[in-house]
């Protein structure tokens, strides 16, 4: 037995800032200081404040530790672990107090958060089995397979008013019932994890952090339909997460929570995983099975619905990584409890990446309706450098802005669709001032072109042309009439597209124009930036009184398009201007301004 | 994996390690002195004997931990034990025999064993 466990964050966030080297460094100090028997190390999943990896917690004391180096290891070792001497200078400290905050749980960061679907990562060793079941693992599965009738697990995923986590919102109960209502030899039950947004992660922490969680999920949901088979359709740009599943399901079947007979119930089920080739339309549900099956990843026209005929014409049952997170938790509390948190419409909790412009970027999980300001000024830590908020983006490529006007409104299915958003699979992306709302809107626009599959005609030729227009735009050549082509052309898409994919591909466009019409006129008409981000647009310009003539300017200017004498005002040459901007950072007097 | 019985064992023996991972303001704190003076006169093997009692016998609510010089080195090995809403107590010139009666008598039973507290043996 251990007296202390360092846990070591092995999240993708903390993997890329070197926490492999970290573990391999405090091995060999412990090593070296004899603490061998005495101190274990732990590679967990994701703590969600990725931008200060990499992460360490020391238990028992919980002291949270972050942005640490190799160098820093010897220390914490020497003071913390021999002496119980906790390291002041690297324990994680919030801006707002003067007092270095010690414990996890008592940081902004964690303390508004209610962790269901992320409540294993960061805590446990995704690699280990018995930490899972330490923690309660597999006995929702089991409490299922021996107490329930497959009817009873439906019932109660229903009363759960748990929706689908990957965006539409759909109910998942509902969802299981109809495939558990369609006969059939054989049925599947497939969990998408082909994340794809850009900027969400959640599911990729949760497979990382937790992969258990899924397969005893998926298992559950393969009782309750009638399926012996799952599949799990993961991106094979997610390594650490394949990795993982594979351990996971490995150590599933060594213990019989995989494979035949399962509780000696006369219960099969069993799991392979699918690797997805980067895609972004194969997280259309269509589109996934069609790659499952092996073919190339395009949509197919529904109905029929997966549940009706979904992979190899079967009943399928298709759900998100982090709606699959919440079942163990909703068997084994009740679907009372689960319904306890919320909104009316909304129950339980969502998890967002919070990324942008906010101090702590990186995972949250919140309950529904938390409204947008607690997430960015409280857990996120508001805005830094003294910026404005100016519109959080939800949904990813699907979804739509939110400006200053709804910070407060709660945030939930519902909410977020009537305000002209999406909940999307929880990409939540802070913006202040110094966005160009047209830019971030071609932006998503040219993600979607990039993904259109190409099969049906208004996404593969709509979305170039949505792309074009606000081409135009940012680049100080659009008109009046074009805003009123953008506006017709997105509202073509959105009823003619065939998927998912291109019938929210225009939503960025539709909710910056609805909220940020000013900053399109003044692209049209003023053929000005109000952010000044669009390079097309806008010009550097050096104010002769404040100008000391210094000579920093012309030096940085990487294109020469600086002149002037020594001690007398310089002039930006227009017509050489890359726009760069190196010469405004250089400038000590503050002379030099966009415009 | 055959029964609930199967998976229960499985938790139960994981579960007092885990434990070690949970926050909690309402836990026993057990405290022991391990700076240099600590250190020298033993405190590492007392440590790590209520450590790992504290997880064997599954004391979910009681949490082991370390503390810099108390200052009364020449007491050293020295055990504190605070229990929320009680007085702290002390015990001096511990060893792994001693911390594992007090983890059966105090930790467990709810008597503070005199005999070794400071109050005791500075008289």
């Amino acid at each position: 037995m251990y007296r202390s466990h360092v846990l070591v964050c092995g999240g993708t966030g903390c993997t890329s800032s070197g926490s492999a080297k970290i573990i391999e460094t405090l091995q060999a100090e412990i090593k070296k200081n004899g603490l061998k028997d005495e101190v274990a190390v732990v590679q967990t999943g994701c703590h969600g404040l990725c931008a200060l990896g990499p992460i360490i917690v020391v238990y028992p004391e919980a002291t949270f530790y972050t942005l640490i180096k190799p160098e820093d290891i010897p220390e914490i070792v020497s003071e913390h672990l021999v002496k119980g001497r906790v390291v002041e200078r690297l324990v994680y400290k919030e801006e707002t107090k003067d007092k270095g905050t010690i414990s996890l749980n008592d940081t902004d960061f964690y303390k508004k958060q209610h962790r269901i679907a992320l409540r294993n990562c960061g805590v446990i060793n995704p690699e280990n089995i018995d930490e899972y079941i330490a923690t309660g693992g597999y006995e929702a599965l089991g409490k299922v397979l021996t107490e329930y009738t497959p009817e009873q697990v439906i019932q109660i995923v229903m009363d759960s008013g748990l929706r689908g986590r990957g965006g539409g919102g759909f109910s998942t109960g509902l969802k299981w019932k109809l495939a558990r209502a369609n006969e059939a030899d054989q049925k599947y039950v497939c969990c998408n994890a082909d994340e794809g947004d850009p900027g969400a992660f959640m599911d990729r922490s949760i497979l990382e952090g937790d992969p258990h969680v899924v397969l005893e999920a998926m298992a559950i949901a393969g009782y309750a339909i009638g399926a012996n088979q799952g599949y799990i359709y993961v991106r094979a740009e997610y390594p650490i997460a394949v990795e993982r599943l594979k351990i996971a399901t490995a150590q599933a079947r060594e213990y019989g929570l995989l494979g035949k007979n399962i509780f000696n119930t006369g219960f099969d089920f069993d799991i392979d995983l699918r690797l997805g080739a980067g895609a972004f339309v194969c997280g259309e549900e269509t589109a996934l099975m069609t790659s499952i099956e092996g073919n190339r990843g395009e949509p197919r026209p529904r109905p029929p619905f997966p549940a009706q005929k979904g992979l190899y014409q079967k009943p399928t049952l298709l759900n998100n990584v982090e709606t699959y997170a919440n079942i163990p938790q909703i068997i084994l509390n009740g679907p009372e409890w689960f319904a306890s948190m919320g909104t009316e419409k909304s129950k339980g909790t969502k998890v967002f990446a919070l990324g942008g412009k906010v101090r702590n970027t990186g995972l949250v999980e919140i309950p529904m309706g938390t409204t947008l300001r607690e997430v960015i000024e409280d857990i996120g830590g508001g805005i830094p450098n003294g910026k404005k908020f100016k519109a959080a983006q939800t949904g990813g490529p699907s979804g739509g802005c939110i400006p200053a006007e709804h910070y407060d409104v709660p945030i939930d299915y519902d909410n977020l669709i009537q305000i002209g958003s999406m909940m999307g699979s929880g990409g939540l992306i802070v913006m202040d001032e110094d966005n160009c709302m047209v830019d971030i809107a071609k932006f998503f626009l040219g993600f979607t072109v990039d993904e259109s599959c190409g099969k049906c005609t208004p996404c593969r030729i709509g979305t170039k042309r949505l792309y074009e227009l606000l081409d135009k735009i940012t680049n100080g050549q659009g008109t009046m009439e074009d805003l009123d082509k953008l506006e017709e052309l997105c509202y073509y898409i959105k009823e003619n597209a065939l998927c998912g994919l291109g019938q929210t591909a225009p939503n960025p466009v539709l909710s910056t124009l609805n909220y940020f019409k000013d900053e399109y006129k003044a692209h049209v008409l003023e053929r000005r930036c109000p952010a000044g981000v669009c390079k097309a647009l806008l010009s550097y310009v050096i104010d002769p009184v404040l100008c000391k003539g210094c000579t920093m300017c012309s030096r940085v200017c990487p294109n020469g398009a600086i002149s002037g004498k020594v001690k007398e005002a310089h002039v930006i040459d227009q017509s050489k201007c890359i726009k760069c901007g190196a010469c405004m950072e250089k400038c000590k007097f503050g002379a030099i301004s966009k415009k | 994996m055959k029964s609930l019985e199967e998976l229960k064992a499985i938790r139960e023996k994981m579960q007092g390690q885990i434990g070690l991972r949970s926050e909690s303001s309402e836990k026993t704190r057990v405290v022991v002195g391990m700076a240099t003076c600590g250190i020298a006169s033993g405190a590492r093997p007392v440590l790590n004997a209520l450590s790992d009692a504290v997880q064997s016998k599954g004391l979910s609510n009681v949490q082991v931990t370390m503390t810099g010089c108390i200052g009364l080195c020449q007491y050293e090995p020295i055990v504190e034990v605070f229990e929320p809403g009680k007085d702290k107590v002390t015990y001096v010139k511990m060893t792994p025999e001693k911390a594992l009666e007090v983890v059966d008598q105090h930790l467990i039973r709810g008597q503070v064993v005199s005999k070794y507290t400071i109050a005791e043996v500075l008289g």
